[in-house]
């Protein structure tokens, strides 16, 4: 059997007193997709910089293809780094490059691919997410923020990576845009038979990019499981949680007015 | 006061020795990574264009009015002891060796290194910087070599337009203000000024562009907190770079003319 594709030990992190990591066991198979939920400030998005290697874990394991990816030098790092793709959370386009040059980054500035092709191949992609070459010469803060999402999205799908990593793809756009990025999601990641982790506090989006979820409660993963078992985790934290309710084992830390 | 003035002090020390330690770092590693391949050539040009020729206008100005200033100061001085033929020499060489690299070493740190300090500050906090890593593509090879690079081989440059704008400064009031002869007012500004004046300038202008530019990319990377920590960013980074260069300034001239 071959190894999973992302396999996380006992990974921990901690901002001096604040640990924000504390123990993650971790395991995604190749052509899964893994949807980590939790709230605000659980270590979401610390989880997926410390996978993505540009946050080094205290301690722990993290193998990517069953290769040890904690401590890579910058080369191995940057061989690593092909295999992945990432969706920021707020798009992070290269403002001062045009929509294409941002989507024909990778390829160009890493895998020496020529502008022209390159140009051709970022139209391409600007296409696979809905968006025509008209925009190609556009900078991407003439863009509105569906639009934003949606080139950064080309642009992690550009080298045609074997994992995608999407952080919070929703947060910050309307109903309808949401799904909009929802739906090309679930074709990129199905198109490319990648690997995908996702991290997200909307469960609309959790439920229909993922194949396994996850919840992230004080630095541990509190519960796992397919998708369709959430509604009946038999947890308290994960009731609350994807119900939003404030009453319950999560406390917000909230002071009296 | 609870804190007494040494704990304060101490404080100070610590800190100051931290960010000293952490800076060079960063500069070992950054020269380290831009060593090698690859060299972003576009990249390079683009900083160049921005550091030299859009400071152009600027550090013209800069130099033509020092140069203006020093020949009318130095003649109201000089005048008093008849040795205002020495007034062409003391523009020169005052400008080569001292004047035209730390004036345009300050002035390009204003301009440059904040707007340096301000972009890779805005990067790093849009996720810009991590974006890269990503796209394997090293921000250090990437954003701070070329920045560096262009800052130790565009300020010279700077700095010796700096000198012959200054110098004609100079030569207008001389002339002009001053009823100076022409000829013998260049004579006297070619005949005693000596390459190392020059030299030793120029030295300094390459030192000066490395700190600008390794300041403003320092700060700006290790920028955190969105809008606000950008702007301190921004400060630190002039800051820093302006008592820099006025320090290394001294060191350098000990280097090369004290013995």
């Amino acid at each position: 059997m071959s190894p999973p594709k992302i396999s996380l030990r006992g990974v921990t992190k901690a901002f001096g007193a604040k640990k924000v990591l504390q123990g993650i066991d971790l395991d995604v198979a190749a052509g899964e997709s893994v949807v980590v939920i939790g709230g605000s400030g659980s270590g979401k998005s610390v989880l997926l910089k410390c996978i993505l290697g540009l946050i080094r874990p205290d301690a722990g394991s993290i193998k990517i293809d069953g290769e040890e990816s904690v401590d890579l030098g910058d080369d191995g790092r940057a061989r690593t780094m092909k295999k992945f793709g990432m969706l920021f959370q707020g798009g992070a386009l290269f403002d001062s490059l045009t929509v294409w040059e941002n989507v024909a980054f990778g390829p160009m500035q890493s895998d020496g691919v020529v502008p022209a092709k390159a140009r051709k191949a970022a139209i391409e992609k600007l296409g696979a997410v809905g968006l025509g070459p008209e925009i190609c010469d556009l900078r991407p803060s003439e863009l509105s923020g569906g639009m934003q999402k949606r080139v950064a999205l080309a642009r992690a799908i550009a080298r045609e990576p074997e994992i995608i990593f999407f952080d919070e793809p929703t947060t910050g756009l309307d109903p309808i845009m949401a799904d909009v990025i929802n739906e090309l999601i679930v074709k990129c990641v199905s198109d490319l038979g990648a690997t995908a982790v996702s991290i997200t506090h909307d469960m609309a989006s959790a439920r229909k990019i993922g194949h396994r979820i996850g919840m992230l409660y004080d630095g541990k993963l509190i519960w796992q499981g397919p998708v369709a078992d959430i509604d009946r985790s038999g947890n308290a934290h994960v009731d609350q949680f994807i119900h939003g309710r404030a009453e319950g084992p999560i406390q917000m830390q909230v002071r009296k007015l | 006061m609870s804190i007494p003035v040494v704990t304060v002090l101490g404080r100070m020390t610590l800190a100051f020795l931290a960010a000293t330690g952490a800076i060079t770092t960063f500069a070992v590693h950054a020269i380290r990574q831009a060593a090698r391949p690859p060299y972003y050539r576009q990249q390079i040009l683009r900083q160049m264009l921005e550091i030299g020729y859009y400071s152009l206008p600027v550090v013209g100005l800069t130099a033509i009015f020092t140069g203006m200033v020093l020949a009318l100061q130095s003649y109201t001085g000089f005048a008093r002891f008849s040795a205002e033929s020495a007034i062409p020499n003391v523009v020169v060489v005052s400008l080569t060796r001292e004047l035209g690299p730390v004036l345009a070493g300050l002035m390009v740190a204003g301009r440059v290194g904040a707007a340096m300090a301000a972009e890779i500050g805005t990067m790093r906090v849009t996720e810009q910087i991590d974006a890269l890593t990503t796209l394997s593509t090293n921000p250090f090879k990437y954003l701070i070599g070329p920045r560096l690079i262009a800052g130790i081989v565009t300020l010279p440059i700077l700095v010796l337009v700096a000198d012959i704008i200054g110098v004609l400064g100079g030569y207008l009031v001389g002339v002009y203000k001053l009823d100076f002869n022409d000829t013998a007012y260049l004579r006297n500004t070619v005949d005693f000024l000596q390459f190392e004046d020059v030299f030793s300038g120029l030295v300094k202008a390459a030192v000066f562009g490395f700190l600008i530019t390794l300041m403003g990319c320092y700060h700006g990377y290790n920028s955190k907190g969105g809008a606000q920590g950008v702007g301190m960013a921004t400060t630190n980074a002039v800051v820093s770079a302006s008592i820099l260069i006025l320090t290394f300034n001294y060191f350098i001239t000990e280097a090369f003319f004290a013995r």
